[in-house]
């Protein structure tokens, strides 16, 4: 695996190039507009939902910026990979490279555009009067299985749309339900243990409550949350490769 | 030594209704079960085997199978029944000209392609001046790709290509491209790598070129494996007299 990931490097970082490229048009605004747009959104939910929300949730701002920085990087990720593998199709048909390239690359752009935004989101959280701690260093955990989650949620839905064009739509319908669902705007101490022990099954809301954790109320969160977050990451990336070395063969039939 | 050898192999594509009805349609016909799908076999048991340096030419009409052999070859797709077996290294040079973006310049297009091609970031450093220059292309560089005409298109394709040193080679209708000069100038260098002492597969819809360059002819028709072997003037009259109406498939006289 390594190996062939060593001999494909050249083609890896002139496929992130491309997509870099591509991207931002050569454009100066076109860079600043991928940090700018999460920052609208951010503006929108503060002046609408400050009002029902932020009376008793201490940094509401920052609390917000959490989740919509967190949530941003996961639908970018998984909408831009989904669609990888078929906008590569006149490469993968011709040559014979892993397939599974186009989307980690798709995916290491997205990366780097959440890099910048998370600059930006220090910047508010100075700017939000939170103070800065070791523990800051700790969000490279969630981070992490978000990197994990992103791949292995893009390795299944690259390979369905492959196979079902309505998958864009589909999923585009799925994220957007998932975002009121991830708790981005509210705070779930309102409902009942039941119902918040629901919320632990969607890993796009244990990530956004870790930074919320770890940033706003300068504490740790427990090994089992450690332990359930990395799980719900790994069994993505799992089924996701296992449905590439299922099917990667077949691909080529149906593009 | 045998560096390539074909057994049995057979490829079957599925066409069918599943391709633009979606998953919502999919498990609606899969519960009522009105979901059909039809089997068509692109090659049907093709077994051939080559000796290194030998050059395999495959001939056959339109639809004969020959493109899918060629991905199975390379291993861009896996036989459905069958197996082939490589030793060493494959390049497969086909339809050249297509498959670039066109938003990136000739040069970031051009070190994309290479990548795709195996080379190395120091090899394409390296050559990068040497391609532009057999492309003609040096007061091109920095246009972006979609300016650019089809034969030069076609030409920066085959500049990059033509520099591969695989053991296996495998050509589909790309031993020349462009007009005129450059064409003389690209069949020149193509001729310069199959000497190279590469095994070599060709596809060529020009019975001459075959005639002249193949140890080996593979005759496909519809899929199915006509004839191989090394009688490559006894195959390709053959082949000539069915194109001409005076000989079917079995052999008989019309």
């Amino acid at each position: 695996m390594f190996q062939t990931l060593k001999s494909y490097q050249f083609l890896f970082e002139e496929l992130v190039k491309r997509d870099f490229k591509k991207k931002y048009k050569r454009t100066v605004l076109g860079m600043a507009w991928s940090v700018l747009s999460p920052l609208l959104t951010l503006l929108v939910m503060r002046l609408v939902f400050t009002q029902f929300f932020g009376g008793n949730t201490p940094h509401y701002t920052t609390f917000l910026f959490c989740g919509n920085l967190v949530f941003a990087f996961f639908s970018d990720s998984t909408n831009q990979g989904m669609t990888s593998l078929m906008d590569n199709a006149h490469i993968f048909t011709k040559v014979n490279v892993p397939k599974y390239l186009f989307l980690f690359a798709k995916n290491t752009q997205c990366l780097i555009n959440f890099g910048l935004t998370l600059c930006v989101f220090f910047v508010f959280c100075a700017l939000d009067h939170i103070t800065f701690t070791w523990r800051f260093v700790l969000l490279l955990y969630p981070i992490a299985c978000l990197v994990l989650l992103n791949l292995g949620l893009g390795l299944i839905l690259s390979a369905l749309f492959v196979f079902f064009r309505d998958m864009q739509y589909l999923w585009g319908v799925f994220t957007q339900l998932l975002m009121y669902a991830s708790a981005i705007f509210y705070s779930i101490d309102g409902y009942s243990p039941q119902i918040q022990r629901v919320f632990l099954a969607n890993p796009v809301y244990l990530i956004i409550k870790y930074f919320r954790v770890i940033v706003i109320d300068a504490s740790l969160l427990s090994w089992h949350y450690h332990l359930l977050m990395a799980a719900e990451a790994l069994l993505a990336f799992g089924l996701g490769c296992w449905m590439y070395k299922k099917y990667n063969h077949q691909f080529l039939y149906y593009v | 030594m045998t560096i390539l050898e074909a057994k049995n192999v057979s490829i079957r594509y599925i066409t069918g209704d599943f391709k633009d009805i979606g998953l919502k349609e999919f498990v609606m016909r899969k519960l009522t079960g009105n979901y059909h799908v039809t089997e068509f076999w692109a090659d049907k048991d093709v077994s051939f085997t080559l000796e290194r340096g030998e050059m395999l030419g495959i001939i056959g009409s339109n639809g004969a199978g020959k493109s899918t052999l060629l991905k199975a070859v390379s291993g861009i797709m896996v036989p459905t029944e069958g197996w082939i077996r490589r030793e060493g290294s494959v390049a497969a040079l086909l339809e050249l000209s297509s498959g670039f973006d066109g938003d990136l310049t000739v040069k970031e297009n051009a070190y994309l392609r290479g990548a795709m091609l195996g080379y190395t970031r120091k090899f394409m450093d390296d050559t990068y001046d040497q391609i532009i220059e057999f492309a003609e292309l040096k007061d091109f560089e920095d246009r972006p790709f979609k300016q650019l005409s089809s034969g030069m298109k076609s030409r920066l394709a085959f500049s990059i290509a033509c520099l591969v040193k695989p053991d296996i080679l495998i050509l589909d209708e790309v031993l020349s491209v462009g007009d005129g000069a450059f064409r003389k100038k690209s069949e020149a260098k193509m001729r310069e790598v199959i000497s190279g002492g590469a095994t070599t597969i060709l596809v060529s819809h020009s019975l001459e070129q075959v005639r002249q360059m193949c140890t080996k002819v593979l005759w496909l028709h519809k899929g199915r494996q006509i004839d191989f072997g090394s009688d490559v003037q006894g195959i390709c009259d053959r082949y000539q007299d069915f194109l001409d109406g005076k000989l079917d498939l079995s052999g008989e006289k019309v």
